[in-house]
């Protein structure tokens, strides 16, 4: 009898990265000399304590999730997205400065600042999408120079815009995301309307990939562009398309901080982290929209519950850091996890 | 005119020395097939080990201490690229994005044990620091002299001496034939009797060790202390560097000097007469920008090797 199926498998590598990641944490933990069960209980505590708690969490997997989408719908057609920092920074900026320059009625506004944040990421994914298209340009390497671009470029226009200060001013509420009714719910956290956004998105993903001709394109270059070119598909056309549609998600989760998180921008001395943690979220959730999904809940409530770690049990927050990036590692060597589970399998076939 | 080289040459040194070291580490790992973007967690790790073991045995050892400390961040810098090694050429995973857990775990680790020991953000500033050297007769040289020769960071020098060491250990040496060989076409390589991992698994330790170096060296020539933002982009530059240089020491060296360039005209065009115009934003890209356009060939072909990024299964066409 089969026990364990190839889904089953599939399904199995990321839970087993996860659970190798606690694990070693809580090894990290031990060696520092700090207790891992209260470190966990701590954790668990600031994800799920309290209703603010709750809402501060589901806040913070907004931008996971579409940071995840724009890394995911990357690799489905075959690139490589590592830009998605860059391309939330400017979709931050763009969101930022229309919600702050223009005076407009909310149903106007509020869109427009959406969309703003979306092109803005959209013209980041452009050029290395153009550039690998038509050059065979790697699109690792140019994005995360965009990356760097981004964070300079954008910083030097907020001291311009803010006349040598180091922030925008706050945008009007007419461009705002937050919400008096989702923030009374949760007893006042800065829970906003971003996570339907980004929920929407996430059907809008499928949407693409499932049920268009575009999304079977996209994916046909992503398998073989060999084949799909053969089949008379236009694998330049997919790779500039693909990394637009990839910016855009990427834009609107720097939408999620500029019109909902923190209503404005400041500038910034590092990057956010959001668009690196996309990819851990990609990777768990195999690029499929409803494992972005998962991921996304996974890695947000990690990162917001972390910070009730150094109040609760004395942890540093960094901890959750240390977890996230050695599940991306053990997610990379999925491989031989994968070995590992087929030999188990084998030999209790055998018996 | 040349007031402004006096000023600006020195900084360009002094910042260039750390990319070469990490650009050169990259070299060597990206010419056996292994991509290496981990570059920038190994910097981080390599800054906060050089900065903690100089502040706990300068007492102990004194005016050696900054050297020491670049020989044991470089040790503990090799074994952290070791989890890189293994997971890219041992388990197959994709080079990239196990490049890219290095680079999250390098900046997770150093700032939890920052916490951990100093109870704060980040470090104390050190007291030993690498110290700068004239160098004898060469100073004495009309207009050069002062310009290069003078109170250089011993580290700059180092820099200089390891891109012409690792040029002629990559170009004129049979290991350096094997390193390539293994990063161009890993089969014809593993015909002829070359140990493609053993190879790969040296490669990507050394990149691990010179990028510690380097991170050392920055963290203690231009920072003196340890906190979340002593490394921020250092290691991509090396490795902007390291493609801008088409993956050859001495290129990688003249990039990273150029790159310094750069980052000194950044920080000191506003007290130059004729730069000061210019927003110090455009010096700031300019070291991406110019790797963007060199890939995209306007700058000549760079040409990466050719097995990069691919692990090597034995027995596969």
């Amino acid at each position: 009898m089969n026990i364990m199926s190839n889904r089953m498998i599939n399904i199995l590598v990321p839970v087993i990265s996860i659970l190798l990641g606690l694990l070693v944490g809580a090894v990290v933990m031990l060696i520092s000399d700090y207790n891992p069960i209260t470190g966990y209980i701590a954790l668990w505590n600031g994800i799920f304590g309290d209703s603010y708690a709750i809402g501060e969490t589901i806040r913070q997997i907004s931008p996971y999730l579409l940071a995840g989408l724009a890394v995911a719908f990357a690799f489905r057609s075959g690139l490589f997205n590592i830009g998605v920092e860059g391309q939330l920074i400017v979709g931050w900026f763009a969101a930022a400065y229309v919600g702050m320059a223009f005076d407009l009625p909310k149903i106007i506004h509020l869109p427009f600042a959406l969309i703003a944040a979306a092109v803005a990421g959209a013209l980041w994914g452009l050029v290395p999408g153009i550039l690998k298209a038509t050059l065979k340009v790697h699109e690792v390497i140019v994005t995360i120079m965009m990356n760097y671009i981004a964070l300079h470029v954008v910083n030097a226009l907020i001291k311009t815009l803010s006349g040598g200060g180091f922030k925008l001013e706050r945008i009007h509420e007419s461009a705002s995301l937050r919400s008096e009714f989702l923030s009374n719910l949760t007893d006042y956290s800065t829970l906003h309307y971003g996570i339907f956004v980004a929920l929407a998105m996430v059907v809008v993903m499928w949407f693409i990939l499932e049920k268009t001709k575009t999304g079977y394109e996209l994916k046909s270059v992503g398998y073989n562009d060999h084949a799909a070119r053969y089949a008379g598909m236009s694998a330049n056309k997919n790779i500039v398309l693909a990394m637009v549609i990839s910016g855009a998600f990427a834009g609107l989760g720097g939408a999620m901080e500029a019109l909902g998180t923190f209503g404005n921008m400041s500038s910034m001395g590092g990057f956010t982290g959001i668009g690196f943690d996309g990819i851990a979220v990609a990777l768990l959730g195999a690029n499929t929209p409803l494992g972005v999904i998962f991921g996304a809940t996974l890695f947000g409530s990690l990162k917001y519950g972390a910070n009730n770690m150094p109040n609760e049990a004395g942890i540093p927050v960094e901890i959750v850091s240390i977890i996230i990036a050695l599940v991306i590692f053990f997610v990379a060597c999925g491989y031989i996890i994968r070995v590992g589970l087929i030999r188990l399998r084998n030999k209790k076939e055998a018996k | 005119m040349l007031d402004v080289l006096y000023f600006i040459i020195p900084i360009t040194i002094a910042s260039a020395a750390p990319l070469i070291f990490t650009a050169i580490g990259g070299v060597f790992s990206e010419r056996s097939g292994v991509i290496n973007i981990g570059l920038e967690g190994l910097m981080i790790m390599g800054a906060f080990i050089g900065i903690l073991f100089n502040l706990f045995f300068a007492d102990t050892f004194g005016a050696w201490t900054p050297w020491i400390a670049l020989i044991v961040a470089m040790l503990v810098s090799a074994l952290f690229a070791t989890l890189h090694a293994i997971a890219s050429i041992s388990f197959r995973a994709d080079q990239v994005v196990s490049g890219v857990a290095i680079n999250m775990l390098g900046l997770a680790i150093a700032l939890f044990s920052v916490k951990m020991i100093f109870g704060k953000g980040q470090t104390d500033f050190i007291q030993q620091k690498i110290p700068r050297f004239n160098v004898p007769f060469l100073e004495d040289i009309p207009i050069i002299g002062p310009m290069f020769f003078k109170l250089v960071y011993g580290s700059s020098i180092m820099a200089i001496a390891v891109a012409f060491i690792a040029w002629f250990v990559i170009y004129k040496t049979p290991f350096g034939l094997r390193l390539r060989s293994v990063g161009e076409h890993p089969m014809a390589a593993d015909t002829m009797g070359i140990k493609v991992t053993r190879i790969r698994y040296i490669a990507v330790l050394i990149s691990g060790g010179l990028a510690g170096i380097g991170g050392a060296v920055y963290s203690q020539t231009i920072t003196n202390d340890f906190g979340h933002a002593t490394i921020n982009g250092q290691g991509f530059m090396a490795l902007a560097a390291m493609i801008f240089g088409k993956w050859h020491p001495l290129g990688a060296m003249g990039a990273a000097l150029f790159f310094g360039f750069a980052q000194a005209l950044a920080i000191s065009s506003s007290s130059i007469k004729f730069l000061a115009d210019i927003p110090a934003v455009y010096f700031h890209i300019f070291p991406y920008v110019l790797t963007i356009l060199a890939l995209a060939g306007f700058l000549g072909k760079a040409k990466a090797p050719k097995a990069l990024g691919k692990p090597y299964i034995k027995g596969n066409r």
